[in-house]
């Protein structure tokens, strides 16, 4: 047999949070990278499957490095049952540099040290194990296992608000997820045989009559929507992001979000086509919503860490336009690569927030001002991660961004791209804006002349985040060849 | 006519019989000491327990008494969550029985026996006179509890409102099954279904007076299970008597009150489910108490400043949980119930031994005074909050699959058969209320976990409070992860009222 490697980057943080529950709490330098090092092992796993999935899978559409099904629970038909293949391969490298980089940046955590690593590595055990799974059951456990870490993590160690948006947080997404456990008990009793199996259920599920898709997809959209989150039911994310630690909000926003494209992409659009062409329409008039609304909220932002948070809405509705578009391979991979860029950029721009506010205090725009003369790396870095943001070619929001438009301008309502278009400008309108305020003008010495630069720790952290951004700008190829054949199977089931 | 000797079987009532004994020895034991015995009452109530249970194990299925006593599926299985939790309510009231209650520690230990022993007898009887006898053994010692600190006005306040309230249940509940009698000539329930059915089919419709008899039946026994309108008595009864006892009413005393719906009406009334039947059908009804008591017991819980009061309503919105798999009537339905309050007996009563043990050490019931206990008592919050977790339903713990188990029955009936779509808007708002319930569970985590200053208390608890924590732990992680062993049980339930499992 081989080596489960998809069971071990599930179950190796969930080892290390135990771990860390068994060192005494004084001893804070122990803990911090003891956890370090249990997220380097499903991180280095994670590079190796992507790798050794580009070299020997990215041919085949068909799952990759499968375990199981194993039964589970044989009376209900619950199985263990994991695998990938070309869309989960780069969330999984995504969550395992991420989730490393994270707790990297955790080090100036000083209050309850102990509870937070451990809550931090049973989230990236959350995460790892929604990418790998496929059987409903164990899709929703892992999908429900996260929420309660990052509702700890967001109320224990956030901000003033603290309290009330780690339980909006948690009320938004078990109120979505509820109504994925109905979809998935529906599909479970209506497929013969009972399964739970995703990849039977993709199988079956098209032939099914077309009232049930509908009410199966609204269901499960609801669900991922809120995730993602899809303009109206965003409400919940610029608490989240504002109130987080930073660490939090940089999984927030390169992680969890994703999670809910990435199940639309498993799940509801291979299974339901039907429901899906009806209402492909509205799915993109909500992400033009999105990134026009978005964007615009963000312009009048006077937080930092909210301009970026309300930027992710934006960043986002480029996903579900491209989703929207599911006919053509180009948009569906645009969506891809806005996962990984926007998970890459965002998590930078968050970690170089939260740098800023380290020293500063304040994330408000307006107290900065010449920034730029007194630390010229840590602007060097942002502006890099703005411009990346705001789709500068050679850098991967451009390539992402550019393929979003060119696959949904041939599939779906010309207009409607065509505003979406408008997004673009309005990103770079707040982006610049911001740039502008913080590091260029004049600079206020009686109060900022104590700030410090950014130091070797803080810059290692955002370093890797740096180099796949432009590597990706640069030289798209790999990353598309490792999902292409997954993407045209995809989007051949999705045109049944 | 050949008239014969019934069959006794005696053998069949042997763990009743032993665990009546020992509560007489319990009760005798602390008299004949002086009231100087000091913790060993307890410890001997436990192991007369442990002995039950194990008589309880090698007796095995059978009947007793002609087909008044059977000791079938069901029996067995709800028998074993009758003695998880008086094991349980038992070992988290040691704490207040030093405290509190020092003199009459063997009446404590001794009425709890005795109303689990009425339990056992309720789940075991097939006949309505018995059954309502074993209903009655359960609640009467439950009254004494209640109002077991004389001295403290909210459980005198508390027995009291119990007393009169089952009392008046008691009274529905016999007007009702005097109908049925009237109706069928039987109180045998197997006869009743058949005699029933016949009458039916005779005279196209029985007619107003089932009607009667279903909407007092369903009274009666719903004051015992706490489905509103009928739940007015439980946040004070729960606020007013010893936390052992309001946990041990939370579980046992509900799961009695299931069973005795599932035999009255998955067995005697299950010709009159369908709406077919109306306007006999009971099952809509019973889905619109389902309703009521998640919808009523979610909200209402929302606002409460007391944990105790606080579970009180949370344990309406279980039962309401658990009753959607009872009006399911499939075989998955009553697998789930049997399952779910499988479930709910290791997470409540958990989650009200850790509430015991805080009182004990604190005096304190308000959910404010937990604020910062993460920092001073690690073990006691992770615990709690793991009960909690677990009674919202959060994946891998036991209490989720419970819900699903339940949620799964529902949508089976529905999607299967249109006339029970109405089954789908019970699911909507099992799953709707379940988001409310994660405000008030969290709210105590909230405390426990998010404030800034370290609790003033440092909780320490004794082996027996400690072994509550454990056996809840272990129970709510490993019917959460590994259930498929209880799940088999647990599916052989509809076997006792003729469903073939699966």
């Amino acid at each position: 047999m081989e080596f489960p490697f998809l069971s071990s980057v599930v179950f190796v943080p969930l080892a290390g949070m135990v771990v860390v529950m068994l060192i005494p709490k004084q001893n804070v330098l122990a803990i911090r990278w003891t956890s370090v090092i249990f997220s380097l092992f499903p991180m280095l796993v994670s590079f190796w499957l992507t790798w050794d999935y580009f070299f020997n899978h990215a041919g085949s559409a068909a799952m990759a490095y499968v375990e199981g099904p194993y039964n589970w629970i044989p009376s209900l038909n619950i199985q263990y049952y994991l695998g990938v293949d070309g869309i989960s391969v780069p969330m999984l490298f995504l969550t395992g540099l991420l989730t490393t980089v994270s707790l990297l940046a955790s080090f100036n955590i000083e209050n309850r040290v102990k509870e937070y690593f451990a809550f931090f590595l049973l989230l990236e055990a959350g995460m790892m194990g929604v990418f790998v799974a496929l059987d409903f059951f164990l899709f929703y456990v892992f999908w429900e296992v996260m929420l309660v870490p990052m509702y700890f993590l967001i109320g224990v160690w956030g901000g003033p608000r603290k309290e009330y948006a780690a339980i909006k947080f948690f009320l938004y997404t078990l109120f979505g997820s509820l109504f994925m456990l109905v979809s998935i008990l529906i599909l479970y009793f209506t497929s013969e045989p009972h399964t739970l199996n995703m990849m039977t259920l993709i199988d079956i599920c098209p032939t099914m009559s077309h009232s049930l898709q509908m009410v199966c997809f609204i269901f499960f959209f609801i669900a991922f929507a809120i995730k993602v989150p899809v303009w109206p039911f965003h409400t919940w994310l610029p608490d989240a992001h504002v109130e987080a630690p930073t660490a939090v909000s940089v999984i927030l926003a390169g992680v969890l979000l994703k999670m809910g494209t990435y199940a639309m992409l498993r799940i509801s659009w291979p299974m339901f086509p039907g429901a899906l062409r009806t209402l492909s329409f509205w799915i993109a008039v909500l992400g033009a919503i999105g990134i026009i609304y978005g964007a615009l909220v963000s312009m009048a932002q006077k937080d930092l860490k909210k301009l970026v948070a309300y930027s992710s809405v934006s960043h986002m509705g480029f996903c579900m336009l491209a989703l929207a578009a599911f006919s053509s391979v180009t948009a569906i991979a645009g969506c891809m690569f806005q996962m990984v860029s926007h998970g890459l950029i965002t998590g930078a721009m968050f970690l170089l927030v939260g740098v800023l506010y380290d020293r500063a205090h304040t994330r408000e725009i307006a107290a900065f001002g010449g920034l730029g003369v007194k630390i010229p790396v840590y602007t060097g870095i942002m502006v890099l991660f703005s411009m990346a943001s705001l789709g500068l070619p050679g850098m991967s929001g451009f390539v992402s961004e550019f393929m979003v438009f060119v696959g949904s301008f041939g599939a779906l309502n010309k207009v409607l791209v065509a505003i979406c278009v408008l997004g673009v400008v309005l990103g770079a309108t707040y982006i610049l804006r911001m740039v502008q305020n913080i590091f260029l003008g004049e600079f206020d010495l009686a109060r900022w002349g104590g700030l410090t630069e950014i130091n070797l720790r803080e810059i290692i952290s955002v370093a890797p985040l740096a180099v796949l951004t432009i590597a990706i700008g640069v030289y798209p190829k790999p990353l598309s060849m490792l999902m292409s054949a997954t993407l045209e199977n995809l989007v051949t089931l999705m045109a049944r | 006519m050949d008239w014969q000797l019934p069959e006794y079987n005696l053998q069949m009532m042997l763990p009743e019989i032993f665990l009546f004994l020992w509560a007489l020895v319990v009760f005798t034991f602390d008299l004949l000491t002086k009231r100087k015995t000091g913790s060993a009452v307890g410890y001997l109530s436990l192991v007369g327990l442990l002995v039950t249970g194990f008589i309880l194990s090698i007796t095995g299925y059978g009947r007793g008494f002609s087909t008044m006593f059977f000791n079938d599926p069901i029996a067995l299985f709800f028998k074993i969550i009758f003695l998880g939790a008086a094991f349980l309510a038992i070992a988290s009231s040691f704490g207040i029985t030093k405290q509190k209650i020092v003199n009459h520690r063997g009446e404590f230990f001794g009425l709890i026996l005795f109303s689990t022993v009425g339990m056992m007898f309720l789940a075991s009887s097939n006949e309505l006179l018995s059954l309502y006898i074993g209903l009655e053994l359960t609640t009467i010692p439950l009254f004494v509890l209640a109002a077991f600190f004389k001295d403290d006005k909210l459980s005198v306040e508390a027995g009291i409102k119990y007393f009169v309230v089952g009392a008046f249940s008691s009274a529905l509940l016999v007007y009702g099954i005097s109908f049925l009698y009237g109706l069928s000539g039987t109180t045998d329930l197997v006869q009743m279904k058949i005699n029933i059915a016949l009458t039916h089919l005779t005279f196209k419709n029985i007619g107003v007076i089932l009607v009667l008899a279903v909407v007092l039946v369903i009274a009666g026994i719903g004051y015992k299970l706490a489905l509103p309108p009928f739940h007015q008595w439980v946040p004070d009864v729960y606020e007013g008597s010893p936390t052992p006892i309001a946990a041990f009413l939370s579980v046992g005393s509900k799961a009695a009150g299931l069973v005795a719906f599932a035999k009255i009406f998955l067995n005697g009334l299950s010709a009159f489910y369908g709406p077919e039947m109306a306007p006999n059908d009971w099952g809509k009804l019973t889905g619109l108490l389902a309703c009521l008591a998640m919808i009523v017991g979610n909200v209402l819980a929302i606002r409460q400043s007391n944990i105790k009061r606080m579970l009180g309503y949370s344990s309406i919105a279980q039962a309401g949980y658990i009753m959607i798999g009872m009006v399911a009537m499939n075989e998955l339905g009553l697998a789930s119930v049997g399952f779910y309050m499988f479930a709910y007996l290791f997470a409540n009563m958990g989650a009200f031994g850790v509430v015991a043990i805080f009182e004990d050490k604190t005096g304190s019931c308000q959910i404010s005074s937990y604020s910062g206990l993460s920092r001073t008592s690690p073990m006691l919050s992770v615990s709690l909050t793991i009960f909690l977790l677990s009674l919202v339903g959060i994946p891998p713990l036991a209490g989720f699959l419970a819900k699903y188990y339940v949620f799964a029955s529902a949508i089976k009936l529905a999607s299967s058969n249109p006339s029970y779509n109405w089954m789908y808007w019970l699911v909507g708002i099992g799953l709707i209320t379940a988001v409310f319930s994660l405000y008030y569970y969290a709210n105590v985590i909230k405390n426990m976990y998010f404030a800034a200053e370290p609790s003033v208390y440092r909780v320490n608890f004794s082996a027996p409070a400690m072994s509550v924590i454990v056996i809840g732990l272990v129970g709510v992680f490993l019917f959460g992860l590994y259930p498929e062993p209880i799940l088999r049980f647990a599916s052989d339930i509809p076997l006792s009222f003729g469903l073939v499992p699966r």
